[in-house]
């Protein structure tokens, strides 16, 4: 076997941007393995998803109507039997929330190695996967071996596909049990308030290199000289420093404004989701390793206390 | 109700580092408690204080040398700690998720405890997995990326909030015996206070190897092998402003004011 399953996502009605994406990395590795791509549509309104996710380089789409919400009981025992049905020679899933919420116990149930959060694959004869470790300062190369691999793909690492396909769409049962051990009961969203930081035209953004809470004053001193927006990286809202509503990232708000300027922030994966799509992109941290210049425009390699007080001195 | 923690001792690389092979050569990095393990040790321990929780129990996979991260565990409240190593787990490069979820089940089944508490990743490997993989090992239920925890003791019912992306959050209702992989923020860690400090020299951190989990070398083969590390080619073409402090801060502000948003 040398087909490639991929599974789709959607939350509330829609699809996620993931289920784009799972479709070019998917299309990327069956064309390696010389298979066919399949998509797994779980749960929801699966006919009008599919007839959306049937864009080009899509051989089968498989719906499996149970359900309205994502449950990691029915996606995962979806899967499974999925899996038995077509027997792929990888799997893909999201490296989603969600995708952290039934890719390892999918890949457990069968027997699967499983490699998370690739940002590069290839296959020749076997699968090599790219991943990072140490909050992306090194990427490595990992061999993958058994028969059948699952790997999970970083959120927005491959394009989303386009243009319309022609799959075979097919309802597919199951056979699920519903008496689950987990029941979800809602949705609730958080970090609305005052203000909108995705309205902002300049945003300077603090991250831990702060180290205390007092010292955020200096920045406040700096977003006041400059007249810009606050925003912040993630363990300053964790440590209940700024509010939530100012949290930039994945589980935080996306921002796109003119400037971002981020001042001791290392550029983790789930940061840069949320600011990556930035006009200019200006870094100052101690680090000149620090994955943030990857993505910057303007650097510098620096103490954030010797060089944030000349700056506020230019603008004063 | 006993809850079980797993608690891992992560690996931080210095600002400026060296690759020897496929690791980072020693001399650069740091160890400390995985930050996401912090917040899970916190939501154990203030389940002790509470009242539903009788004992926390923390388990790590990891050489003599974790014991000091595991000691800082245990001064912030927990009771007792077991620690796995053996030396067939001396020869890889990197722990897969299946060999650790092997292990943490088998320390699982010994302690029977009715909830366990994972970090959702662990900073180095960041695989972002092991909790999860773990509960379906067990045959226990899980809850991934939880960022509150309301225990119902009567019923035996963890609600949760599981963060997702773009501020939405799911409610969920999840019957233990469960896995639940924390996020940060779900709480306040404490830092470890004089008293539970010393406290924590008496505690016990039991060893155990693989026999004496009832596993054999078979539980740790794997069928992932770190082939290479190499640091990220930059795709970056950031001007680095040269100088000191003030040259640097007069070229970045001669950006801001080109771009119009400062004046
Ligand atoms: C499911 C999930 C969702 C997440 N969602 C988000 C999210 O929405 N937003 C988010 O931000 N994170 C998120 N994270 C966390 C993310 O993985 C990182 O842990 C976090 O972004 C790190 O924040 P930081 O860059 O401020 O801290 P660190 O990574 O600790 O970086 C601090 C930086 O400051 C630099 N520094 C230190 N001292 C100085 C100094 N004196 N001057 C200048 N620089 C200095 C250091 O070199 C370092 O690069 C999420 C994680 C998970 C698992
Ligand atoms: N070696 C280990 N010892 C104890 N717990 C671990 C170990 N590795 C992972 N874990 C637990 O699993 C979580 C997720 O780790 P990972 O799947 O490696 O990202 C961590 O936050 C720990 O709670």
């Amino acid at each position: 076997m040398s087909d490639v399953l991929a599974v789709t996502e959607h939350r509330r009605g829609e699809l996620r941007d993931v289920s784009y994406e799972v479709i070019s990395a998917g299309r990327e590795l069956a064309d390696a393995t010389g298979g066919d791509l399949h998509l797994a549509v779980i749960s929801g309104d699966v006919e009008a998803f599919a007839d959306d996710l049937d864009r080009e380089g899509v051989d089968y789409i498989h719906t499996v109507d149970e359900g309205e919400e994502f449950n990691h009981d029915i996606c995962v025992q979806a899967i499974e039997a999925l899996h038995a049905e077509l027997d792929p020679q990888v799997l893909l899933m999201p490296n989603s929330v969600n995708g952290l919420d039934y890719a390892p116990a999918v890949a457990n149930r069968l027997d699967l190695p499983l490699v998370t959060d690739a940002v590069d694959f290839n296959y020749d004869g076997g699968l090599t996967v790219t991943r990072e470790m140490y909050g992306s300062k090194v990427e490595t190369t990992v061999e993958v071996g058994g028969d059948r691999q699952a790997v999970t793909v970083r959120d927005a690492e491959w394009p989303q596909a386009e243009g319309v396909g022609d799959a075979e769409i097919s309802a597919f049962d199951a056979d699920i049990d519903t008496d689950t051990g987990s029941t979800v009961t809602g949705f609730e969203e958080v970090g609305s308030g005052d203000v909108d930081i995705s309205e902002a035209d300049f945003i300077i953004s603090i991250g831990r290199g702060i180290e205390e809470e007092e010292n955020l004053d200096l920045i406040r001193d700096l977003v006041e000289a400059t007249d810009a927006t606050l925003a912040s990286s993630r363990p300053i809202v964790d440590n209940g420093w700024l509010p939530k509503n100012r949290q930039v990232g994945q589980s935080g708000k996306v921002v796109t404004p003119d400037v971002y300027l981020a001042i001791g922030i290392s550029g983790a994966v789930q940061h840069v989701a949320g600011m990556k799509g930035s006009d200019t992109i200006i870094a100052v941290n101690t680090d000149p390793n620090a994955p943030i210049f990857d993505i910057a425009d303007y650097g510098i390699v620096g103490d954030l206390f010797e060089v944030v007080p000349e700056l506020i001195e230019e603008f004063e | 109700m006993k809850v079980l923690v797993t608690v891992k001792e992560v690996a931080e690389v210095a600002d400026d580092f060296e690759i020897e092979g496929t690791e980072v050569d020693e001399r650069y990095l740091e160890y400390d408690l995985n930050e996401w393990d912090d917040y899970a040790v916190e939501e154990a321990v203030q389940l002790k204080e509470d009242g539903p929780a009788e004992e926390v129990v923390t388990v790590t996979i990891g050489p003599e040398r974790s014991e000091e991260t595991i000691r800082m565990a245990l001064a912030k409240g927990a009771d007792r700690a077991v620690r796995v190593w053996d030396d067939a787990l001396e020869e890889p490069d990197l722990l897969d998720v299946e060999t650790k979820a092997n292990l943490l089940a088998a320390v699982v089944e010994e302690e029977d405890p009715d909830l366990v508490l994972t970090g959702v990743q662990a900073g180095d490997d960041a695989f972002g997995a092991t909790g999860v993989s773990l509960a379906d090992h067990l045959g226990f239920q899980w809850g991934a990326v939880v960022n509150a925890l309301d225990y119902d003791h009567e019923a035996g019912v963890a609600h949760v909030h599981r963060e997702l992306e773009g501020g939405v959050e799911e409610l969920t209702d999840i019957e233990l015996p469960a896995v639940l992989t924390i996020q940060t923020g779900i709480n306040e860690p404490r830092y470890a206070s004089l008293r539970g400090i010393r406290q924590a020299q008496s505690k016990e951190i039991a060893p155990k190897s693989l026999d004496d989990i009832g596993l054999d070398a078979d539980a740790v083969e794997s069928d992932l092998t770190l082939t290479s590390m190499y640091e990220p080619e930059s795709e970056s073409d950031a001007e680095i402003f040269e100088g000191d402090a003030s040259e640097t801060a007069g070229q970045l502000a001669t950006v801001l004011r080109e771009k119009g948003v400062a004046e």
